[in-house]
């Protein structure tokens, strides 16, 4: 990482933040009967399955939890060249009627779950939906708000915010990163 | 990647990526609307100066599953039959503003010439030129190798295929050697040899007349069609000579390894180059090979169109 970086999460911050989103999340939903965890690729997904392993470790009962790639719904797509599609696996029994919880490493312009939303659409009509996010950073272009934020990290828009996590960068850190 | 013209133009890299792209894709279109929003406002032409029901019906059906709008222009009753020239109709459809050209015709090299004459700005696919090739056929094929034989993942390295019948008409055997060649399989063609390509011993690829002792090394068989209406001339004696000397009956398929399976691009002749039993048996996977060509499609018509239209 460059010396320009400044950490702002690290790892045991992470795991209190997940601990604390889990028990929210329980809390609102009175339980995990009805609950769906699903990631937004690539780090979400990792951020989910630990959302779940605290729920459980919790609750005593195993929540669902599967990914979303929202690459096909995004409003961005004619910007960049085409990109590659990650993996869409929602867990046997889909979403209807379940309250589907959606798991982002970062809130940004809300443009990545507006997008993630119309995805649900196509695949179901759950009870509800809510959103989880590890970072919000604000500047949002859209009315998009999350229900669960693991830290709030008021930054500028030169800024660049990195959330790596273990399973896919092999570290937990979150580090702001000067305009470049 | 600007255009889909040749099998043999995909890098290793690109063509695995549009494996990976088309199984992502089927997965996305395995549910209840199977609709996906990502190619809206955009125009795909389908034209084809040939003859196809599959090739054309699976080419809308992608083009529609990515909310396309799809323009099917067959020469049969359009101004090509009044004489309309390749090129004009290639200017009237730029005029009309098409993103994508969907383009089968019998003259090989003319989806090279739609795409290189600066007649349209948009996209070309070939969906089968001539006796040249067939790159969306060699690209389901693989896919459908690739989910039997190496469990959805990867290349194809050490696969081995053997490729029978018609290969000097076959625009589906030169797209698959090329392909399945940068994939990292093992071609082996198979044909009497009137109906060898001349100069197919420079072809990235293993030929033999014998198909008994070739079938019991292979992990799969492609069987392909006798295209009688390009022949001008006698190629073999008699059907009936050619079927039993070349054509898939269930006692050649049992020379064939446990796991290997049995392909073929369609249409087929039952009877003449693939028996009957064969067809409709459990290890023909023709039915999947139509299914795996929509996704395939998708895959392709997702990364030519789905991006900027810079640096593709």
């Amino acid at each position: 990482m460059d010396s320009r970086a400044r950490v702002v999460l690290d790892d045991a911050d992470i795991g209190r933040a997940i601990r604390r989103i889990a028990h929210e999340i329980v809390e609102k939903a009175r339980g995990s009967s009805s609950l769906i965890l699903l990631g937004i690729p690539t780090r979400g997904v990792a951020l989910a399955e630990r959302i779940a392993r605290a729920i459980e470790s919790i609750e005593g009962s195993s929540v669902p939890v599967g990914s979303l790639d929202i690459t096909l719904y995004r409003d961005d797509l004619r910007l960049r060249p085409a990109r590659a599609l990650e993996t869409t696996s929602i867990p046997p029994g889909g979403i209807d009627g379940k309250v589907v919880v959606l798991v982002d490493d970062v809130l940004f312009s809300g443009r990545t779950v507006r997008a993630a939303l119309d995805a649900l659409n196509d695949l179901g009509r759950p009870a509800s939906v809510r959103l989880a996010v590890l970072v919000d950073r604000g500047h949002r272009e859209l009315p998009i708000r999350p229900d669960y934020v693991g830290k709030n990290l008021p930054t500028s828009v030169e800024e660049q915010v990195r959330v790596e996590v273990t399973e896919v960068d092999g570290v937990d850190r979150v580090a702001i990163l000067e305009g470049a | 990647m600007q255009h889909l013209l040749s099998a043999g133009d995909l890098t290793h890299e690109e063509a695995v990526l549009v494996l990976d792209t088309a199984a992502h894709l089927a997965a996305a279109t395995d549910r209840s609307v199977k609709k996906l929003p990502t190619l809206r406002g955009r125009t795909v032409v389908n034209l084809f100066f040939e003859d196809s029901t599959r090739t054309r019906i699976s080419f809308e059906l992608a083009a529609k599953r990515l909310s396309a709008d799809v323009i099917n222009f067959a020469a049969k009753g359009s101004s090509v039959s009044k004489g309309e020239s390749l090129k004009d109709t290639a200017l009237t459809l730029e005029a009309m503003g098409a993103d994508a050209v969907v383009i089968r015709h019998g003259a090989s090299g003319a989806p090279h010439r739609l795409a290189t004459s600066g007649w349209i700005q948009a996209p070309v696919i070939n969906a089968g030129d001539g006796t040249h090739e067939h790159p969306t056929q060699a690209l389901l094929d693989a896919f459908t190798l690739r989910r039997h034989l190496r469990e959805g993942v990867g290349d194809l390295t050490g696969v081995r295929v053997a490729i029978v019948g018609d290969i000097l008409h076959s625009r589906v055997a030169r797209s698959n050697v090329l392909l399945l060649r940068t994939l990292g399989a093992d071609v082996t063609l198979i044909a009497p040899p009137t109906l060898m390509p001349f100069g197919v011993e420079s072809w990235p690829c293993h030929t033999s007349y014998d198909i008994d002792a070739v079938l019991p090394n292979v992990d799969a068989v492609m069987m392909l069609r006798v295209q009688a209406e390009r022949m001008q001339a006698a190629y073999f004696p008699s059907v009936l000579e050619y079927s039993r000397l070349y054509g898939l009956d269930s006692a050649r398929m049992n020379l064939l390894p446990e796991h290997a399976i049995v392909m073929h691009p369609g249409p087929m002749n039952r009877g003449m180059e693939i028996s009957a039993d064969v067809a409709d048996s459990p290890r023909s996977v023709m039915v999947e090979q139509v299914a795996n060509g929509v996704s395939v499609r998708m895959a392709v018509m997702y990364l030519l169109l789905g991006g900027a239209k810079e640096d593709i």
